[in-house]
């Protein structure tokens, strides 16, 4: 389903951690109107499930929810960035807290952006970008 | 049914006035599409229904002994979060002081505050409830209108 100038856009694959069923279906329609593969899960713990997987296509980016029950999205950033199969991939936080100790520690220890929810259209489309730009794609 | 047009924005208007409701639910609005046309209802039917077990969650921990403040914090952070997601602005507010409560390990504080949130709560979904009812009957006759 790519348009003729964009070939190979499918191919890019976000993965989206969130245990709000609120903000996963606003994350989910902010989503649709990119043109990547979009995965959506409310745990970290699936996340790796689904990260460790032979079967999972090749994740080209994360966006995760700092604030989750169990394990919480800089518990995902830390797994990922210690993985030398995942560490490549930009990990995204997303949190309703502005806090700025949380911030400095999740950018120091490898995440690529820290956002802040409500997350809009904008916020996104700068992800899209980055997430082009490191896969060479126009 | 150009009156219940007006009587929609009006209400609508309203929520924002009197502080209900910020920009977030516009926003929320805003991504309603041909693909997704009762987005927003569909939002908002989801943070009551989280909301309501929230309120069950918050209910089950505020009767333990010793009280745990950090989890009544976390059951409230996620009540913050998703009301701030669809721009329940009362409701945001009344879980930012129960959580001001809990720091301070303020139990009757606490029970104070958790009255109000539900209390918001309840008149953000009595409202938005026949909004949306409002809603649906002039769509619904738009559609009968253009089918004519």
């Amino acid at each position: 389903m790519s348009a003729a100038s964009t070939v190979g856009f499918g191919d890019l694959h976000i993965l989206a951690v969130d245990d709000s069923s609120v903000d996963r279906k606003l994350i989910e329609r902010l989503l649709r109107s990119s043109p990547f593969r979009v995965t959506i899960v409310d745990s970290v713990k699936k996340a790796l499930e689904l990260l460790g997987s032979l079967h999972t296509p090749k994740v080209d980016m994360i966006i995760t929810d700092y604030s989750m029950p169990e394990m919480t999205g800089y518990d995902l950033l830390k797994r990922v960035k210690a993985c030398s199969a995942l560490r490549e991939i930009p990990v995204v936080i997303v949190s309703s807290d502005n806090i700025p100790q949380r911030i400095t520690r999740c950018l120091e220890d490898g995440a690529e952006e820290f956002l802040l929810k409500p997350l809009r259209q904008p916020d996104l489309s700068r992800l899209y970008n980055l997430m082009l730009r490191n896969n060479n794609r126009h | 049914m150009e009156y219940s047009r007006r009587q929609l924005n009006n209400i609508k208007a309203n929520l924002f006035e009197q502080g209900y409701l910020d920009d977030q639910f516009h926003q929320i609005e805003e991504l309603q599409d041909d693909a997704s046309p009762n987005f927003l209802q569909e939002v908002v039917t989801l943070f009551f229904r989280d909301t309501t077990r929230l309120i069950d969650t918050t209910e089950q921990a505020l009767k333990k002994s010793p009280q745990d403040f950090r989890r009544l914090d976390s059951i409230m952070h996620q009540f913050k979060g998703s009301s701030s997601s669809i721009g329940a602005l009362r409701v945001k507010n009344e879980c930012s002081i129960f959580r001001d409560h809990c720091n301070q390990g303020n139990i009757e504080g606490c029970l104070k505050s958790f009255q109000k949130v539900k209390k918001e709560l309840a008149i953000l979904r009595q409202k938005l409830e026949a909004y949306f009812k409002l809603l649906n009957q002039s769509e619904s006759v738009a559609v009968k209108k253009a089918d004519r």
